[in-house]
């Protein structure tokens, strides 16, 4: 019987460097890159979805839609083994290129995490009452104009709550990328848990350690939306 | 791109000698839909019981449905899964340890119960949203007839609630269904799984991610109809949605 007496802190102790400066700083870029990239396409399929061009908005939402009804483990396969291919045939090498494990997951998420942020900045874009860009063309403001500087600021503004609470979803789902062996925090804690043989303390470390962050960040989450729900 | 493509695959024997390719893929469809299935019945209870709990007007009931969502919802399901399948068994006494180790087919009823509980607490946030959104006069009216909680609940609130939270509830069981593939970690050969073993026997990597996504599609579908019939058919006289 395992208990406590024989859980090992000390192996936890010693991993310690590895798991933070390896695998964290690994998730966490990885989170916050795909976070931005994610919104960054997600608002332009956004845009693309409530374009007047119908063709446009059917094309972002066929994409949309596929990604949503995927899982992302199959997805990551996907990419994996297609980046390669998209990579040799973007530079015209004879051979399909390799890609780093870095910037194979990312590209992932962000082609996945897009499908979500777009949904999210619809229904932001959405919220905006129509005389904001009724005033904004009446002002002589072109189509981009209008959006940079009225539509997407408060859209944006508005949906800042529901986009961070994605951004903790996407940070729980790059452990994902354990099914690459890649060394994100999950991967270098399995990796110490299997070389040490414990698995018991480094699972359950593990898991402490996503539910602390993962509990703030939300505790942080409910703060600013209380705080924004004044504002208006 | 110089890439060897071969649709007649699927048609070839696959070396397990369990029929062709197209029959990995099936048998792998199907433990999608037996894990996706019982893990949804699990979070359907489970997420009913909390979602419940969170909206009584007592303390510890509330505070107990907290901390399971909270529980539920702030680990990453991979995570869980492992909790459920590496760390669990060792912290049990010796023999159920050993019991739970040596049950046939752990990774399907580790996935299944570990999925299904994941999704509970996303159950129980829908369904207390769904509770919380009926007009505050159908409690104090039930409670004016005399109906005690327990009537409340089982005659007033539920049946109403659930209603309400049936699309939802819909995209909870396409989740569902898209978590079970996070079981491959733990060994669980569902669809992505037998997707990726064909791709390792036969090298064709493109045709079999290829059938996995339309097998998914196909499954996304059928849900997505068959949960549009169901809400028409309980659809609430009176409300958008009602006749």
């Amino acid at each position: 019987m395992m208990m406590l007496g024989n859980f090992d802190f000390d192996v936890i102790r010693r991993a310690l460097p590895y798991l933070f400066f390896e695998g964290m700083r690994f998730t966490l870029t990885l989170t916050a890159l795909a976070a931005f990239g994610g919104l960054v396409f997600g608002t332009l399929i956004a845009l693309m979805r409530l374009s007047s061009y119908k063709w446009l908005g059917r094309i972002a939402g066929f994409y949309v839609d596929f990604i949503r009804s995927l899982p992302l483990v199959l997805v990551i396969f996907w990419f994996y083994f297609l980046v390669p291919y998209i990579g040799q045939w973007l530079t015209g090498a004879s051979r399909p290129i390799t890609v780093g494990a870095f910037a194979s997951s990312l590209i992932t998420f962000i082609a996945f995490e897009a499908a979500y942020f777009s949904e999210i900045m619809r229904a932001g874009i959405q919220s905006i009452s129509k005389g904001q860009p009724a005033a904004a063309s009446a002002l002589g403001l072109t189509y981009a104009q209008s959006m940079r500087y009225v539509v997407l600021p408060q859209a944006f503004r508005n949906m800042l709550p529901v986009l961070l609470t994605q951004t903790i979803v996407l940070f729980q789902d790059t452990s994902l990328v354990y099914v690459l062996s890649i060394p994100d925090f999950l991967g270098a804690a399995s990796k110490v848990a299997q070389r040490d043989g414990r698995l018991v303390e480094m699972y359950l470390f593990a898991a402490l350690v996503y539910f602390v962050i993962s509990c703030v960040a939300s505790f942080g989450v409910r703060r600013l939306q209380s705080r924004i729900a004044i504002v208006r | 791109m110089n890439y060897n493509w071969n649709w007649h695959i699927f048609l070839e024997p696959n070396p397990m000698g369990t029929g062709t390719y197209l029959d990995l893929l099936l048998s792998g469809l199907v433990v999608t839909v037996k894990v996706s299935v019982l893990a949804w019945i699990i979070a359907l209870v489970t997420g009913s019981v909390i979602g419940v709990l969170r909206t009584l007007p007592s303390r510890t009931a509330s505070w107990i449905g907290f901390c399971w969502v909270e529980f539920f919802r702030n680990m990453p399901l991979l995570v869980q899964l492992f909790l459920w399948f590496f760390v669990l068994p060792e912290l049990l006494p010796k023999s159920a340890g050993l019991w739970l180790k040596q049950l046939p087919n752990a990774p399907f009823w580790t996935a299944a119960i570990g999925v299904g509980l994941f999704m509970s607490a996303r159950v129980a946030v829908q369904l207390q949203a769904g509770i919380t959104s009926l007009p505050r006069g159908q409690k104090q009216a039930s409670t004016a007839l005399g109906l005690t909680t327990v009537q409340t609940y089982r005659y007033v609130l539920l049946p109403m609630a659930f209603r309400i939270i049936l699309p939802p509830l819909t995209s909870e069981f396409l989740n569902t269904i898209k978590n079970s593939a996070v079981a491959i970690t733990i060994g669980l050969i569902e669809l992505t799984g037998q997707a990726r073993s064909m791709q390792e026997f036969s090298f064709q990597v493109f045709e079999a991610f290829t059938a996995a996504t339309v097998l998914y599609l196909l499954l996304n579908f059928v849900v997505v109809t068959a949960m549009r019939y169901l809400e028409r058919y309980v659809a609430i006289p009176g409300y958008i949605t009602g006749k």
